[in-house]
């Protein structure tokens, strides 16, 4: 009887209960929305704004449009081939002449310098011996009279390349690579050609410090997560105190330690190990110890929560079934663990590859990781488009690890059997 | 051995002058002796803290004695890892693996054995024919229902034919249809496959149904070990009385010992025969025992002739479908239950006084609470 009046209940009330449940959902969801406003909005202005802004940085090429338009717009239809014509001479001795008395030379300067080593002087020559507009049909003449590079075709390709308002350059330099005279990219020159080193070098050292941390950190971990609580409350205290420490004063403290008339060498020297001073500092190995230092508790702390979860039943039941305590942990515990091996180990790469201050402190000239040559380039030379270059290429090749990291936690996604 | 004497068979486990204790001042387990004979069915049963999961847990090498030894086939175990003593167990939450299988959890301990391929195969495969679970074999535990991950832990604890099976409280989790079914599902495989099993429980119905024997802890001492039915028609204390089956107390003092039988003048009024079990002589004072379906409410309302009448006020009665219940005072108790056949409690109103009976051999004179 249930049955037959079921269905037709159902069909009567379809509509308006659908209705009704959308409303009702609606309301939770403005609710939920309303309360997490503040920081999207926060978020927003402070994060994802600005990372737009250096992403857009780093293919943004306006400044010579802006200071040579006539010249850009000149060169919009030549073909490269040949040197172009007198049109363009003259329209870039009249942006030049325009520039020179708006002051704005050394802008389109910079930018062209960076794509063709010379440029600077080229440009800054030419401006300071532009007497007046030259007569109609002279431009070409004059212009290569006051230097002969203008009757080169690479100095004006360089323009072209130059011309905006969006370009790869940047991003090409940023992976050793560059647009020839005949725009086919090519490997950057070798003495130009580094940043692929240093990625190397930045994915090389964040690598080794991960590992570093889990191999130290998984036994801290496991006598944390077995300790009765009293004595791991105190043991988490401990791993949790760096934190309370600004990272600037753990780093130096690496320094005091690490020098060559530092703690651990006296001590080494005193107790007649070591006749001369090791070299512990301003080289990888100071790196690597001043990086693990630091980064040890973000590995400690998934991997607690991981082992935290794990009852020691499954421990005992290995044993019951016959396996020998070795075979039980690397057959039962370990595989329980691996979501916080992959938690910890990411989160600790992604902030090594992120590293600046402690590799800045500690390291040699060839520790430099990749945040080193991002800073330099935002706070020293300005040069902000190749300073957003390389930051792209690593806010990419985190992503790209991010994702596969999903990919491999998703497919063997640990569902427990316990119901504790 | 004497020939014609009869041997019963032979030990498999024996705790000997076992004792533990955690905190070096208080005996959770105080002196355990008990032997486990070859293919039984043994369930520890007692309230929590009895000591009965740390008697387990030392059987099972998760727990050291403190003193004493434990013979596994007569070989000293307590130093033997738990890993190499052949004992299949199953635990109170199961601890299915949950990143494996449950072919995979089937074949674990197989395969820590080094058992080949082929062989691990076809024994996984009987083991899920005989759990009935062929279809889930590819499955995880977090996908299974409680019964499920029930039987694949039991199938676990078999598949490598262990000497001995413990089972610690495995059912508690399950509710009660479901786990009256696998109380029979275990006492069937333990019929069919002859294996030696040592059950934990608290819940004496369980241990009543599935147990060939039954031993029985409270405070770290084992108080009986006998068969269901003597334990419930011959408790040798008042606290097993109490533990197994209702029961009704009427707290007395011993008048007269005859033999068996005692005089009891009760503390309530009036006086019973009783069986003397455990009482310490004249004048001490002592607990009957008295089971419900062995109480009689005399039909005319008058005490009439025969040992054993006592005058009782109907307090309440209760209605359970299969039976009935009448609540009395007897004597000073105010709870004392009589069981009835349904319908017989129409009869009764709330108030009434009647007169109740029992035999003599039905009521225990046992050690007072």
């Amino acid at each position: 009887m249930t049955d037959a009046l079921l269905p037709g209940a159902n069909a009567q009330a379809e509509v308006p209960l659908k209705r009704r449940l959308r409303r009702a959902e609606r309301t939770r969801q403005v609710r939920a929305l309303a309360l997490v406003a503040p920081l999207l909005v926060f978020l927003l202005f402070t994060f994802a704004g600005p990372i737009a802004g250096m992403l857009w940085r780093a293919v943004d090429d306006r400044e010579v449009r802006q200071v040579l338009p006539q010249t850009i717009a000149a060169l919009a239809d030549w073909d490269g081939k040949d040197l172009p014509d007198e049109k363009a001479y003259a329209a870039l001795a009249s942006d030049i002449l325009a520039a020179r008395a708006a002051g704005t030379i050394a802008i389109a300067a910079k930018r062209l310098n960076y794509a063709l080593n010379g440029f600077r002087t080229i440009l800054t020559s030419t401006a300071r011996n532009l007497k007046a507009v030259p007569e109609p049909g002279t431009a070409k003449e004059t212009l290569g009279k006051i230097n002969s590079a203008w009757r080169e075709r690479a100095t004006w390709t360089t323009i072209k390349d130059a011309s905006g308002p969006v370009t790869g350059f940047y991003l090409l330099a940023a992976l050793d690579l560059t647009r020839n005279a005949d725009g086919a990219i090519v490997a950057a020159l070798p003495d130009q050609a580094i940043y692929r080193d240093i990625f190397a070098r930045t994915f090389l050292i964040s690598l080794g410090v991960t590992a570093l941390c889990l191999i130290l950190g998984f036994p801290v971990a496991y006598l944390l997560a077995t300790l009765p609580p009293g004595r791991s409350n105190l043991l988490m205290i401990f791993i949790l105190l760096p934190f309370w420490t600004s990272l600037l004063v753990r780093t130096c403290a690496w320094i005091v330690l690490l020098q060559s008339k530092g703690v651990v060498n006296d001590s080494l020297h005193w107790l007649g190990i070591i006749d001369e001073p090791l070299r512990l500092i301003y080289n990888r190995f100071g790196v690597c110890v001043a990086m693990t230092h630091v980064l040890l508790p973000f590995m400690i702390l998934p991997l607690y929560s991981s082992m935290k979860a794990i009852s020691p039943a499954y421990m005992r039941a290995a044993a019951s079934l016959g396996a020998p305590p070795l075979t039980a942990f690397l057959r039962i515990y370990l595989p329980q663990t691996l979501p916080g091996i992959g938690a910890g180990s990411l989160l600790v790469f992604i902030l090594a590859l992120g590293y600046y201050i402690t590799p800045a402190l500690v390291g040699g000239a060839a520790d430099q990781m990749i945040s080193y040559f991002i800073a330099l380039y935002t706070t020293e030379t300005a040069n902000w488009g190749l300073a957003s270059a390389l930051g792209a290429v690593l806010l990419l090749a985190t992503v790209l690890l991010a994702l596969v990291y999903g990919k491999l936690v998703q497919g063997q996604q640990v569902t427990g059997g316990m119901k504790n | 051995m004497e020939a014609g004497m009869v041997t019963p068979a032979p030990a498999l486990v024996r705790f000997s002058g076992i004792q533990k204790t955690y905190d070096g001042e208080h005996l959770v387990v105080k002196n355990l002796d008990l032997d486990i004979r070859k293919g039984e069915f043994i369930t520890l049963l007692g309230p929590s803290g009895s000591g009965k999961t740390t008697t387990l847990m030392m059987l099972a090498g998760f727990e050291i004695p403190t003193h004493g030894e434990i013979y596994l086939a007569d070989r000293p175990i307590k130093n033997v890892p738990p890993h190499r003593r052949d004992i299949g167990m199953v635990f109170q939450n199961y601890a299915l693996f949950p990143h494996l299988t449950i072919a995979e959890n089937i074949a674990f301990p197989l395969s820590v054995r080094k058992t080949n391929k082929a062989d691990v195969q076809e024994r996984v495969s009987a083991a899920l024919r005989m759990i009935k679970m062929e279809t889930m074999a590819q499955r995880r535990p977090g996908q299974l229902s409680g019964g499920q991950q029930q039987r694949v832990a039991l199938a676990r604890a078999l598949v490598f034919n262990p000497q001995l099976v413990l089972m610690d409280e495995p059912l508690g989790a399950l509710d009660k249809r479901l786990r009256e079914q696998m109380q029979l599902e275990i006492k069937q495989l333990h019929e069919t496959m002859g294996i030696t099993i040592v059950y934990v429980t608290h819940d004496q119905s369980e241990a009543l149904t599935m147990s060939d024997r039954i031993a029985v802890f409270n405070d770290g001492i084992v108080q009986q070990i006998d068969r269901p039915d003597a334990l419930y028609e011959h408790p040798v204390n008042s606290f097993v009385a109490h533990f197994i089956g209702e029961n009704n107390v009427l707290a007395g003092t011993v008048e007269t010992i005859d033999k068996d039988f005692c005089r009891v003048a009760l503390a309530g009024g009036g006086a019973v025969t009783a069986r003397a079990v455990n009482v310490s002589g004249t004048g001490a004072s002592t607990s009957l025992s008295v089971r419900p379906e062995r109480v009689a409410i005399l039909p005319d309302g008058s005490a009439g002739e025969g040992p054993n009448r006592l005058p009782a006020k109907v307090q309440n009665t209760i209605y359970l479908g299969d039976h009935a219940l009448a609540v009395l005072e007897v004597a000073g108790n105010g709870e004392f239950m009589v069981k009835l056949q349904p319908g017989a409690h129409h009869s009764l109103t709330p108030g009434e006084d009647v007169f109740i009976t029992f035999r003599p051999e039905d009521c225990l004179a046992l050690d007072p609470v």
